[in-house]
């Protein structure tokens, strides 16, 4: 009997790192949590795509806006855009372009196509402002409130599902 | 005709590690091996499970860049780090700070290895007996 038990104990090992690695398939994701929630918007000072000037993160306070990293050479933001632009036309928060790592060629034609859903779109070619936000792929989203204190960050698309169940939630308790 | 693939075949390792050789103007070695020792320690965040020394991807390249810079002011390691998990968090470096989140990862072998050792101790003591 006992050597049953000893035998089957390799078995049972294996089954069980079989579970768990299976369990993981599920609840594993790339998403890498953002130590920037909570804190407030790091300091830029950006040119802007159309506008002349520059903006800087002081002359968003004031009211909660959404901080929407993407370039015309991302194939998500091309699938996000729909969901962009009603979530801008829905007049419920200011939505912010950041276009990163891109040229104002491509950029530009992008948003002839596509129509542009952007308050202002901000413009970081370099990607350093992008760094010091922990950008590490596009499309990213950060809802800022009106105090410049970043409270969510979507990291991917912005689809119908996480608009209505995270960021609209949490823009409600800022208001 | 032998000599000449063997030669093609060496000049193609050769090439391959010309182009991994980065093209920064540090003043001194110790600030190349500073470099070194930051890029193979900080994950490249776009590929994951690769450090950013072996990643082409964009987003690594800049973080690069970033590096070389801060080392090539003199920056101190210990800063340089800091600046990088501001930003991404503990996720960003391959040897992670001892916290309670981390807990787990940093004393999980410990205990593997204290359990392996209790059965052993047991077998051994059971034979003897």
């Amino acid at each position: 009997m006992k050597k049953i038990v000893i035998t089957l104990i390799p078995l049972t090992l294996f089954v069980g790192l079989v579970t768990l690695l299976f369990l993981n398939m599920g609840f594993h994701n790339e998403t890498v949590p953002s130590p920037l929630i909570g804190k407030p918007v790091p300091a830029f000072e950006l040119p802007q795509l159309y506008e002349e000037g520059t903006m800087s993160e002081e002359d968003f306070l004031g009211e909660p806006w959404l901080l929407n990293v993407w370039g015309s050479w991302c194939p998500n933001c091309l699938y996000e855009h729909p969901v962009v632009t009603d979530l801008a036309q829905s007049g419920q928060l200011k939505v912010v372009g950041l276009n990163w790592k891109d040229e104002f060629e491509n950029a530009d034609a992008w948003l002839n196509r596509l129509g542009n859903p952007y308050h202002t779109i901000l413009v970081d070619y370099k990607g350093n402002v992008a760094i010091d936000f922990g950008v590490y792929g596009a499309p990213e989203s950060f809802l800022i409130d009106a105090n410049g204190i970043i409270v969510h960050k979507i990291v991917g698309e912005l689809t119908p599902d996480n608009v209505q169940n995270e960021i609209l939630p949490k823009l409600a308790q800022l208001k | 005709m032998t000599m000449r693939i063997i030669f093609i075949i060496i000049s193609f390792i050769i090439s391959g590690q010309v182009n991994a050789i980065e093209v920064y103007d540090f003043k001194n070695e110790q600030q190349r091996a500073l470099y070194q020792e930051l890029t193979e320690e900080l994950r490249c965040l776009v590929c994951q499970n690769q450090n950013l020394a072996d990643s082409d991807a964009d987003l690594a390249k800049d973080l690069k860049d970033q590096v070389a810079e801060f080392v090539m002011n003199g920056q101190d390691k210990d800063t340089i780090l800091a600046y990088m998990v501001q930003r991404y968090g503990d996720f960003v470096t391959y040897n992670p700070p001892l916290n309670t989140s981390t807990v787990v990862l940093w004393f999980s072998p410990f205990v593997v290895l204290l359990l392996g050792a209790g059965i052993l101790i047991y077998n051994i003591r059971k034979k003897q007996s």
